[in-house]
Parts: structure tokens; C-alpha cells; sequence
């Protein structure tokens, strides 16, 4: 589907992308890096629109320098930002850029009615788009960049703006593209998180060089993280603390530092969970020191945070064989619990 | 391949309506196709055609008044007793209309190229088969088109007045012909200047007094100079300080090319030889909006 080699992209002060080398194959594929890791840039070079400094890449086995025209007939693209007029319906701005696309009239207007019912756009897709909500927006976003029936989407953080709950159905959208529709994709997101359940391949670039390519379950063992949320009660006048001291004491694992500039963040613990019993551990303590449990759930990785994770698993791993059992968090977890370990074999 | 990793929406009942994805096998026409679509959307979004109620009404309403005083201009002359020719000639009357055409061009270009930035849908059309050149030149023959229906259509109507007046028909075709050549003309300059100040300013209502600014006070400004050196004899100032108003640029060169008589004080446009440069500064006026139009949207990455 795409291939880079020693692909670099060089602004005057910065090194967007250096000699990135990827060979991504069918499926869905998330591509991971922080703010500014390169992503973006990624993507509109594999759409022909910016020119590399120096490499090369291929998308379904066109050259991106030379048949940008012939790549992006064949490929659909959501942008990052917000890119809709609010004065217009989702369906006249569908069926507009469907022929943009080069689809005659006709199958301009079949083909958005479609995919707008594909990606849950039903009496509203006749309203104007400035009175939709931002999931909304997103489908919208979404329905254009598929109402050609393109061989390969590049979606540029999907999520992005979403609630929870719009994050986890846009996540299930985006696994149905392929799945269901056929269509491969590349999705972006500065969560490793939320792609490892989605995606088949997850490749994670940091400063434009390429940091990990692998199949998505080699992630997973290594990634499950609960955050524990507690309040403060008479006798433990700081909660956060006193249960931290005692899960140590219990044998748990903590993580130091928490993501930083979150709200709240200095009263959420982190505990890496090994199985089903550290659930039950993180309560039973909880409730032993008489301290009420605001939450406790599965993290969405911080990229930075997966690998200090990643680093002490890989250290654990040389010393024993970590047990192979995904992470099945019991009720807890339960809206998490959609994915299906086993699957992520390299899809390329 | 990773079928297990299906997630339940793909089985979930709920969705009994949903009757499966169906791919697309028919014909894709192309980047020419792509950008005759985009010039007839923007064509027929500049009448406020495939947009909302409220967005027809002020280039439906300019649309009407153009029409209107063609419309009563043909009355007078037909009803008018002993009248041999229209009273105001085709090539006279965008000039005696500038008012109604400035505030089109000013309501129309921003919301055909200012709404793109804006709302940051340029990068949704560069990441199909069109280039940049596709959708400037989909976006400028799509203005200029909207200003020559604005302008020829009020020219057809005195046409058809005057047939039914009964005046001369060779003169009357001919000087139609002119006064379609002239608006022709008009349109294009008027489209690439409208555009560009639109492209430059995307806030709305900047877009909007950018426009009307270079069109009406260079407008007003060129004029009253002109008539201070009319009055004060220098009439070789009077004919080069015409340079320096798109619409006395239009009215220099169908004064010497297109037999119009001149709007200029005193009647004194350029002379066939210097409407030449009149004509060249035209030109080099609509090659020059072109090309800051494509500048423009090379920085509009994704
Ligand atoms: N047009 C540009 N000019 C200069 N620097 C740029 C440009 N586009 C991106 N960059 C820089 O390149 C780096 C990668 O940016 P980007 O690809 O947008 O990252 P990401 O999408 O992963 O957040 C950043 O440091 C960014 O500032
Ligand atoms: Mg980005």
C-alpha cells in the first residue's frame, strides 16, 4: 500500500521527516508520534501535494513524486483540522466533493447517500453542517474522504476533539472501513492507546525517524495501565498518597510520574496491570482504607509514557518470560473490552 | 488477515438496515471533469444557486436592478416619438450600472474564494485529482462568467429593445457587438481583481470593503482629478490619468477600440495609439491576478 525509503523532509528549521523507511500492507495501520513527530507532513507527501527533500515513497505502487494526480484518485484523506462550510448539508458538500473526485453526477449522489448512512449521518445529513456536533463533523469528514471508493484512506487524527465515547465509535467506524467496506488505512494519532485496539500494525515515529513498526500485539502486553482516581477521607487527609504507599506495600507496580498538564492530574495513580487480579487488588485496597473510588480505568497512552513502560517490560522480559494472556479487565473495563486479542498478526 | 478483529458494530443487529457496502466500479472522469464541476458550482454559487434562501437574494436583487433600467431604458425608447437610437448607448451603460456591479463583485468573490480558506476547505480540493491551476482557473472563469451574465444580459435587453424600436440594424448590431467585447472584457478584469482582494482578505466583511474600496475609490478618485485638470486645461493628463482606475481602464480602451464614446470629461479618452497601453495595462492587470491568485494558494498547504 505504501512504501517510503530513506524518505527525509527537511524545512529551513526543522527536520519534519528523517530517512523514514516504512512498508505498510493492507489493513488498518496507525501511525503514532507526539505533536510535531511528523505525521502530517507524512501524509501530504504520500498524497503527491508536498515534495520530499530526499528518499522516496510509493502509494499502491505509484511513484508520489511523479503521479500524485492518479495517487489521490485513488485515495481519500481527512484532514486534521476542521475543513467544512457550516452553510451548506452534509449531502450537498458529499455529493460536491464526490465529483471533485471525478464521479459522474449520478453516482456522486448514490454514492454519498451511501456512505453517509455508512458512517451514521441519517435525517441530519439535510441540515446545515454548522448546527452538527463535532462527532458529527467528524463523520462528515470521514464520508468525504470515502465516498469515491478509494483503495486507501489517510485519516489525520480522527479522534481528535472527541469525547470518550465519540472517540470509541469513531474508533469502530474506522475499523469497518477496512473490515466491512475493504478500504485500507492509515490513521494518525499522538495516543498509542486507542490505535493499538484498532489497528492491525501500529508504526511510531518520534522526530521524523522511525522508532517501532510492529504488529499490534507485541504493544499490548506492555501497555495495559489503569488509572485509579480516589478521594480524600478523614483518616487519609491525602488519599492519592495513601493508597499509593499501600499498593506498593502490596507488591503492585506504580508508575512515578503521571502525564503532566492534565486536570486533576496529581490525584490520578498509575498502576500497571499485570491481569484481572490487579483490578481487584486496586479495589480491595481502596475499600480497605476506607477511601472512596472515583474511577479506575485503561489508559490511553501518552506516547512517551508507553515507552518508559515499554523499556522496564523489555528489562522484565530478559529476566522472565512475560505471561502471553492479554490484559482481560473484568467489568471494569468493560466498554474496552470490544477488542479481540490474537488478531494482530502483521498484516503487511 | 485480521477478520477476528472485527469490532460488534459489524454484527450488531441494530444495523439490520444497513445493507453492506457496496464498492464503486463505474467511471472516474478525471481531473477536466473535476474542474468544469468546480466552475459551475461557483458558476451558479455566485447567483446563490445550490446555497441557501438568503444567500440568493442580494445577487437575484442586483441581478433584477441591472435588468430593471435595460428593461425601462427600452420602454423610453420605444415609446418615445422620433427617437432613432437607444438613449444610453450598450458601452455606456455598465459605467452608468458601476454601482450595482461593485457591490455584486463585492458580495461574490469573497464568498466564492474567501469561504474556501476560511473554512479551511482548500486542502479537501488539492487532495484530489485537481492541481492549484484547476481551481484558480475553475474559480476565475467562474467569477468572470457570473459578471458577464450580470452585464450581457442587460445588454440583450436593450438589444431586443431596439430591434422592436425599430432603429437601425446594422449600427444596433454592431455597437451590441461592441458593448458585448467591452462587458466581456469588464468581466474578466473586474473577476481577477475581485478575487484577488477576496483570496487576501478571508475575514468576511475585509473581503467585502476591500473590493468596493478599489473599485469605487479609485473610481471616484481618478474621476475627480480628472475633472480638476479638465478644468484647469491639461487634457493629455485627463487621458493618461485613466490608467489608474479599473473601470476608466474599460472605458479608455472601448473609447479606442470598441466606438465608445468616452465617459472622461470633456470626452477626452485615449487616442487609438495610446489606448494601447490601456489595452496592455488591462491585460497585464488580468494576467497579474492570476498570477498572485496561484502565489496564493501555493502557501494553503493541508
Ligand atoms: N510548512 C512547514 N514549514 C515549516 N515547518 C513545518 C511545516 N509543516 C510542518 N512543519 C514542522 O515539521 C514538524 C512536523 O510537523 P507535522 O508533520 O505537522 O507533525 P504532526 O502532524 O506529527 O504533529 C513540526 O516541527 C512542524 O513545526
Ligand atoms: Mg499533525
Amino acid at each position: 500500500m505504501i512504501a517510503t525509503e530513506s524518505l527525509s523532509k527537511r524545512f529551513p528549521r526543522v527536520t519534519a521527516l528523517d530517512r523514514l523507511s516504512l512498508d505498510i500492507g493492507p489493513g488498518v495501520t496507525g501511525l503514532v508520534g507526539a505533536n510535531g513527530a511528523g505525521k502530517s507532513t507524512l501524509i501530504k507527501i504520500l498524497l503527491g501535494l508536498s515534495p520530499a527533500t530526499e528518499g522516496t515513497a510509493a502509494v499502491l505502487g505509484l511513484d508520489v513524486a511523479t503521479s500524485g494526480g492518479a495517487i489521490r484518485e485513488q485515495v481519500g484523506y481527512m484532514p486534521e483540522h476542521d475543513a467544512l462550510p457550516p452553510d451548506v448539508s452534509a449531502t450537498e458538500f458529499v455529493v460536491h466533493m464526490a465529483r471533485m473526485s471525478g464521479l459522474p453526477p449520478t453516482a456522486a449522489r448514490e454514492r454519498t447517500a451511501d456512505t453517509l448512512r455508512h458512517v451514521g449521518l441519517y435525517e441530519e445529513r439535510y441540515r446545515p453542517i454548522g448546527g452538527y456536533s463535532t462527532g458529527m463533523k467528524q463523520r462528515v469528514k470521514l464520508a468525504q474522504a470515502l465516498v469515491h471508493d478509494p483503495k486507501l484512506v489517510l485519516l489525520d487524527e480522527p479522534t481528535n476533539g472527541l469525547d470518550p465515547v465519540g472517540r470509541d465509535e469513531m474508533l469502530g467506524l474506522i475499523r469497518r472501513v477496512f473490515t466491512d467496506f475493504g478500504i485500507s488505512v492509515l490513521v494518525t494519532s499522538h495516543l498509542l492507546g486507542e490505535l493499538e485496539r484498532t489497528c492491525d500494525h501500529v508504526v511510531v515515529i518520534d522526530g521524523g525517524k522511525l522508532l517501532r513498526s510492529s504488529s499490534t500485539s507485541d504493544f499490548t502486553q506492555t501497555t495495559a495501565t489503569l488509572a485509579v482516581e480516589v478521594t480524600d477521607s478523614d483518616t487519609h487527609p491525602d488519599g492519592t498518597r495513601a493508597v499509593r504507599e499501600a499498593l506498593t506495600a502490596a507488591g503492585a507496580k506504580l508508575h512515578a510520574r503521571v502525564e503532566d498538564g492534565l486536570p486533576g492530574a496529581g490525584h490520578i495513580l498509575l498502576v500497571e496491570a499485570t491481569g484481572e487480579e490487579t483490578y481487584d487488588l486496586v479495589r480491595d485496597t481502596v475499600a480497605d482504607l476506607g477511601i472512596g473510588l472515583v474511577r479506575m480505568e485503561q489508559r490511553r497512552h501518552h506516547i512517551a509514557e508507553v515507552f518508559r513502560t515499554a523499556d522496564a517490560a523489555d528489562a522484565a522480559a530478559a529476566e522472565a518470560a512475560p505471561e502471553p494472556a492479554a490484559v482481560q479487565p473484568a467489568q471494569h473495563a468493560a466498554q474496552h473490552a470490544v477488542q479481540q486479542k490474537g488478531g494482530g498478526r502483521d498484516a503487511g | 488477515m485480521p477478520a477476528e478483529l472485527t469490532t460488534p458494530q459489524g454484527t450488531d443487529p441494530t444495523r439490520i438496515h444497513n445493507i453492506g457496502y457496496r464498492s464503486y466500479d463505474g467511471p472516474r472522469l478525471g481531473r477536466s471533469y473535476a474542474r468544469r464541476s468546480l466552475f459551475s458550482q461557483s458558476l451558479r454559487g455566485a447567483y446563490g444557486l445550490g446555497r441557501s434562501a438568503k444567500s440568493k437574494v442580494l445577487p437575484m436583487i442586483l441581478f433584477a436592478v441591472m435588468c430593471l433600467v435595460a428593461a425601462i431604458i427600452v420602454a423610453v425608447a420605444v415609446a418615445g416619438p422620433g427617437m432613432t437610437d437607444l438613449p444610453v448607448k450598450y458601452t455606456r451603460y455598465a459605467i452608468v450600472m458601476q454601482a450595482v456591479i461593485g457591490l455584486y463583485l463585492a458580495s461574490q468573490a469573497p464568498q466564492s474564494v474567501s469561504r474556501d480558506l476560511r473554512f479551511k476547505t482548500v486542502p479537501l480540493y488539492f487532495s484530489r485529482p485537481i492541481e492549484r491551476v484547476d481551481y484558480v482557473l475553475a474559480k476565475y472563469a467562474a467569477m468572470a462568467s457570473a459578471l458577464f451574465v450580470l452585464t450581457a444580459t442587460p445588454l440583450v435587453i436593450l438589444y431586443a429593445g431596439a430591434l422592436l424600436a425599430e432603429f437601425d440594424f446594422a449600427d444596433q448590431t454592431k455597437a451590441f457587438a461592441q458593448g458585448l467585447v467591452s462587458v466581456a472584457l469588464l468581466s474578466v478584469l473586474f473577476a481577477g481583481i475581485g478575487l484577488v482582494m477576496a483570496a487576501l482578505t478571508p475575514r468576511r466583511g475585509f473581503g467585502v470593503a476591500a473590493v468596493i474600496a478599489v473599485l469605487t475609490i479609485s473610481y471616484g478618485a481618478v474621476s475627480t482629478v480628472q475633472v480638476i485638470a479638465w478644468e484647469q486645461g491639461s487634457t493629455g493628463a485627463v487621458e493618461w490619468l485613466g490608467l489608474f482606475s479599473p473601470l476608466t481602464l474599460v472605458d479608455g480602451v472601448q473609447t479606442a477600440f470598441l466606438g465608445a464614446t468616452s465617459a472622461f470629461p470633456g470626452g477626452e479618452g485615449p487616442s487609438a495609439g495610446s489606448g494601447v497601453v490601456y489595452l496592455l495595462a488591462v491585460l497585464a492587470l488580468i494576467v497579474g491576478s492570476y498570477a498572485v491568485l496561484m502565489r496564493r494558494y501555493r502557501k494553503v498547504g493541508l
